[in-house]
């Protein structure tokens, strides 16, 4: 694959060195920072102990970009930040200048070309997520899709700061869950065992491997119409779809039975509480395209009922700790039920060892 | 919520977007997308059709009918393969279309995974730079960021990814991990800009990785294995679950204290606040009052950080400054989630020499991990299966009450005496 025409020889560079991509007023002040202010939603202020002052506007991004978009930014890094922009672990663009009088024709900048300007502070986040149809290769869901669906109907909460604390959401295309642990989650469910492609299994993947993913040891070496292929105990399978990982014969996606659940409490800050991680509160709703109206709305549901419950500081974990699950469920309107229930390793450390009972 | 239904259906009118405005020629129908162009958070569904219109790039097209397709059929089409650059045996991401004679233009989707500077810093030289390079080459469609902390760029064919590479490694830019080795790292702002950061992550994350380069270019190990780098406890970069290696900033003398600002707080908040938003939410009850000054004991202080944020201008860390290493986070699959625990309570990390050190450490573990793991086994899970004490053990680790939150609760170990 190397072209001949080049003679450049691979620098192994790691990541890009970050210097040159500070501000001078961070490069100056760099480490020496005293203490920071919120001023509105949106915006941020840092004092250094220079008593310099940078600020930093945070707008919403698509996270799936393009190369227009990408240069739309860096001309308002160039016309406000002295050419300098970062980007926050959840894909909100950053925009930091030490000149206020620059802020407000930033945001509105930011607002004509359809980035909302928040992020920050008790507001609900953007999303962290995954790739789905576009890119993945073993997605039972869109994610990019999910997530604009999400966003749209947080939009207000996300521009304000009116949530007991923040809230961070994630979405994930299968059980793998690369969106990771957040206060709100929405995660693909199989509901069947994988569908085996005896045809071509034998071609595509390594037998052993495959036995070996498995979790519950479910997966076993057969033999059909004189191939070699692997069967599935369907009493013993979890439906994790980790087979379909090693191998693609394994059909674990169904666009009826890979379907959608919703989970809370996840939280990895050490705040307050140690980390945590989440509980599922709804499942079975429908992989619904283009805009996942059931999963939209268990959404709304459990932030209304934060929102109005939830006490300064709490995060959405947090806050059913106080109140109770029995409370957390009448309050969103959700059911409890027993697939709720764990079934897994360390089930019995979710078991109510006590005589604490709500009523 | 409130208010959300109104903006959802709310028109908004960008300038810039594509949308749908009836002359389009390029592009073919796409009606379950477009309905993503609705609402009022940015559409990347609007993002790719203004790409498409303008450079007219048919893989583009071919992408967007493949993805309308699925939206049809709740089904995905990619399947792996192995495309890669001289000398490295990871960063791209194969993708083929498993459904090619459909769309024919979607044939191959592949995907450079390229490692950002620590803390996603960026000037708009070097943006701009890699998003005319990638014009040049590839779709132009960008993912800011992928969850292990890369730039994605997504969407170039098998024979023109060496071009591609090479034209970046000359900008500074490198590929970032796949597969069973060191990944991508992330790092948050750190003393970029944060008066909590405990330690310089910037730099140890560059310098860390360039370390491990070898192992993520070239993956041989049983799993991956990922750096995360977050400044301070908050670990605003989710360290203790998603990554293998959590490097956490902390301290361990006394919180600062500056009194009169403590004062400024109250006189502003209430000294009802004081008490019901940051005494009582202290988890160990650290803080008190004394003749109305605030008073806390260190000894009882966890370094959580709530106190820090709930009163930034009054409160700061200790001077004496370093990291924490907690090892295993890690998702789902399969043995359930966890999250990282503690293996190093604290280890300085200012100089290279102590950015060395942690280096070696982190060489005794993985060799322990290579030695001991079962394929496809995160570390995390290997720790679980084989035991923390036989880690311990294994690295040569001093054992450390705050590795647990309490000793064992039954008597079934086999003793040394």
């Amino acid at each position: 694959m190397s072209s001949p025409e080049t003679k450049w020889k691979t620098i192994e560079s790691g990541p890009h060195s970050y210097e040159e991509a500070l501000h001078p007023v961070v490069r100056k002040n760099y480490g020496k920072w005293k203490y920071h202010e919120i001023p509105k939603p949106g915006v941020l202020k840092h004092v250094a102990l220079s008593g310099d002052a940078i600020y930093t506007v945070r707008a919403g991004t698509p996270r799936q970009d393009t190369v227009d978009m990408v240069r739309r930014l860096c001309d308002i890094a160039d016309k406000y930040c002295d050419g300098y922009l970062r980007f926050t672990v959840r894909n909100n663009v950053e925009f930091l200048t030490p000149n206020e009088a620059h802020i407000e024709p930033m945001i509105a900048e930011l607002e004509a070309m359809g980035f909302p300007v928040g992020g920050t502070g008790s507001c609900v986040s953007a999303v962290s997520h995954t790739q789905g149809w576009l890119h993945c290769d073993i997605p039972a869901t869109d994610a990019s899709g999910v997530v604009k669906s999400m966003m749209d109907t947080v939009y207000n909460e996300f521009k304000d700061m009116k949530m007991p604390n923040k809230v961070r959401l994630s979405t994930s295309c299968c059980s793998i869950n690369c969106g990771g642990q957040a206060d709100i989650a929405v995660v693909v469910k199989h509901t069947r065992p994988p569908r085996i492609n005896h045809e071509n299994l034998s071609t595509i993947c390594e037998l052993p491997k495959a036995v070996a993913r498995c979790p519950v040891a479910a997966i076993r070496p057969t033999v059909i119409n004189g191939k070699k292929t692997l069967m599935v105990d369907e009493e013993k399978c979890i439906c994790c779809g980790a087979c379909f990982g090693a191998c693609p014969a394994m059909e674990i996606n169904h666009p009826e039975h890979s379907k959608f659940a919703v989970w809370v409490g996840g939280k990895n800050s050490n705040a307050r509480t140690k980390p945590s991680t989440m509980s599922i509160v709804a499942h079975n709703l429908p992989n619904n395209p283009p805009r996942w109206p059931e999963v939209t709305d268990v959404l709304g549901r459990i932030l209304t009922a934060y929102k109005a419950g939830g006490r300064p500081w709490e995060r959405v974990g947090e806050w059913i700790n106080r109140i109770g699950w029995k409370r957390f469920f009448e309050e969103t309107g959700l059911k409890f039920d027993d697939d709720m229930i764990d079934s897994y390793r360390h089930a019995r450390t979710t078991f109510n060892q006590s005589a604490h009972v709500r009523f | 919520m409130e208010g959300a239904q109104k903006a959802a259906s709310d028109e908004v009118v960008r300038e810039n977007n594509g949308g749908s405005n009836g002359d389009e020629k390029f592009l073919h129908p796409t009606p379950m997308l477009d309905e993503l162009e609705k609402g009022p958070w940015p559409s990347f569904i609007s993002g790719f059709k203004e790409l498409a219109e303008r450079t007219e790039n048919p893989m583009l097209r071919g992408v967007m009918d493949q993805l309308e397709y699925s939206y049809n059929t709740k089904m995905g089409y990619w399947k792996g393969g192995l495309v890669t650059v001289d000398g490295y045996g990871a960063g791209v991401i194969t993708r083929y279309s498993m459904i090619k004679d459909k769309f024919p233009e979607a044939t191959e989707f592949h995907t450079m995974r390229i490692q950002p500077a620590p803390g996603l810093h960026y000037n708009t030289e070097m943006l701009r730079g890699l998003c005319d390079t990638w014009e040049k080459y590839g779709s132009g469609i960008i993912t800011l960021h992928g969850q292990t902390g890369d730039i994605m760029l997504q969407g170039i064919v098998q024979d023109k990814v060496q071009a591609c590479f090479d034209e970046l490694n000359k900008d500074g830019w490198d590929l970032g991990g796949a597969g069973a080795g060191v990944r991508t790292a992330v790092s948050c702002i750190g003393p970029g800009r944060c008066e909590n950061a405990c330690y310089d992550n910037l730099e140890a994350h560059l310098q860390i990785i360039k370390h491990f380069i070898g192992p993520l270019h070239r993956p041989e190990w049983n799993y991956k294995i990922k750096f995360k780098f977050s400044a301070c406890p908050n670990d605003c970069t989710n360290a203790i679950m998603r990554s293998d290696l959590a490097v956490i900033g902390t301290w361990k003398d006394s919180i600062q204290i500056e009194p009169e600002e403590v004062k400024a707080w109250i006189a502003e908040k209430g000294m009802d606040a004081l008490v019901n938003q940051v005494l009582n939410l202290c988890p160990t009850h650290a803080i008190s009052l004394k003749d109305g000054e605030m008073v806390i004991d260190s000894q009882d202080c966890v370094r959580c950080m709530h106190c820090l944020n709930a009163m930034p201008k009054a409160l700061s860390p200790g001077k004496e400054r370093g990291i924490s290493l907690l090892m295993g986070g890690k998702n789902t699959l399969k043995v359930g989630v966890n999250m990282g625990s503690l293996i190093i309570p604290f280890m300085k990390m200012e100089t290279d020499e102590d950015r060395e050190e942690f280096i070696e450490l982190v060489e005794e573990i993985i060799d322990w991990w290579d030695d001991n793991g079962l394929d496809h086994e995160r570390i995390g899970e290997t720790i679980e299966r084989v035991g923390l004490k036989q880690f311990i053990e294994g690295v040569g680790l001093d054992v450390d009450i705050n590795m647990v939150t309490r000793p064992r609760d039954n008597p079934y170990f086999k003793a040394k005496y």
